[in-house]
């Protein structure tokens, strides 16, 4: 086992343990915390691929904003884990039982597969550097990059039109 | 390494966040569980890339770097829809001091 597989078994372990606490966890902070955990397991991950520009990007976009603003509205609303609402024991059983057979159903269609043994390229290759991407994303993806961009106007409009007090509509 | 680590690490992912929205009752968790379906279809997609990239590299050089731009796409769409949603949280919040879902089973009042 060499230090590569040795990298992607620990950010699996981290990954999928940050996922289930998150799940598991009463108190949505912890949860949030966890969360945190989970999207640096990923980076590290993207990092394995030598996907560097998405790394970057994740732990900016995921890990810092979407993070903040998470944390930002569990701590404007005060919720804690007496805060957390009831819940229905059987409603509990039957999402656990439902989700573990999807997974079964999953793993069982994909461990079939022909191409289930094809090798992936770790550590090297340069496809996922930034002035690789940034030359796909400029010349074939350009328009998708504007729309993006009228995209976000529109979510931030939207909202602050949501979060606003009504007042006069 | 086969690409079977990691499909099979990204299927656990998404239905630990399958799980998670159908059990958790707290709407920000259950926000939070989609956050994790999204990033396990992100890894997939950037395993996905290197595969073919591993495959194909040698004849087309750039064929492989289109899906690391749809996963900065997903990225975009993603940091958007959480900023729309945590609004919507916050306004039911505003209009029923609590954030469980179960107060949401009528578009009415």
């Amino acid at each position: 086992m060499n230090l590569t597989q040795i990298l992607f078994w620990f950010l699996s372990v981290l990954t999928l343990g940050g996922a289930l606490m998150v799940v598991i966890s009463k108190n949505p902070v912890h949860s949030i915390l966890f969360l945190i955990i989970t999207f640096f397991a990923i980076s590290g991950h993207y990092v394995l691929l030598n996907a560097q520009f998405l790394a970057v990007v994740n732990v900016i976009v995921y890990a810092g904003a979407i993070m903040v603003l998470f944390l930002f509205v569990v701590m404007l609303m005060n919720l804690n884990a007496e805060s957390e609402p009831s819940k229905n024991k059987y409603l509990l059983y039957i999402g656990t039982i439902a989700g573990s057979s999807l997974l079964l159903v999953l793993v069982a269609a994909l461990k079939k597969s022909n191409d289930i043994t094809q090798a992936i390229q770790l550590k090297d290759g340069d496809i996922g550097l930034i002035k690789n991407l940034g030359a796909v994303l400029f010349t074939n993806y350009v328009f998708p990059f504007e729309i993006s961009s009228v995209l976000f106007l529109s979510a931030m409009i939207g909202a602050v039109i949501i979060a606003k007090k009504e007042t006069s509509i | 390494m086969p690409i079977s680590y990691y499909i099979f690490l990204a299927t656990a992912l998404f239905t630990i966040g399958v799980i998670g929205v159908l059990v958790r009752r707290n709407a920000i968790i259950i926000f939070m569980c989609v956050e994790l379906m999204l990033n396990a279809a992100n890894l997939l997609l950037v395993a996905f890339s290197k595969m073919h990239n591993l495959k194909l590299g040698a004849y087309y050089p750039m064929r492989a770097a289109d899906a690391q731009v749809f996963v900065f796409f997903i990225m975009v769409v993603a940091a958007a829809e959480v900023s729309v949603g945590l609004a919507i949280i916050v306004m039911m919040y505003r209009n029923t001091h609590s954030v469980d879902v179960n107060f949401l089973n009528r578009l009415k009042n």
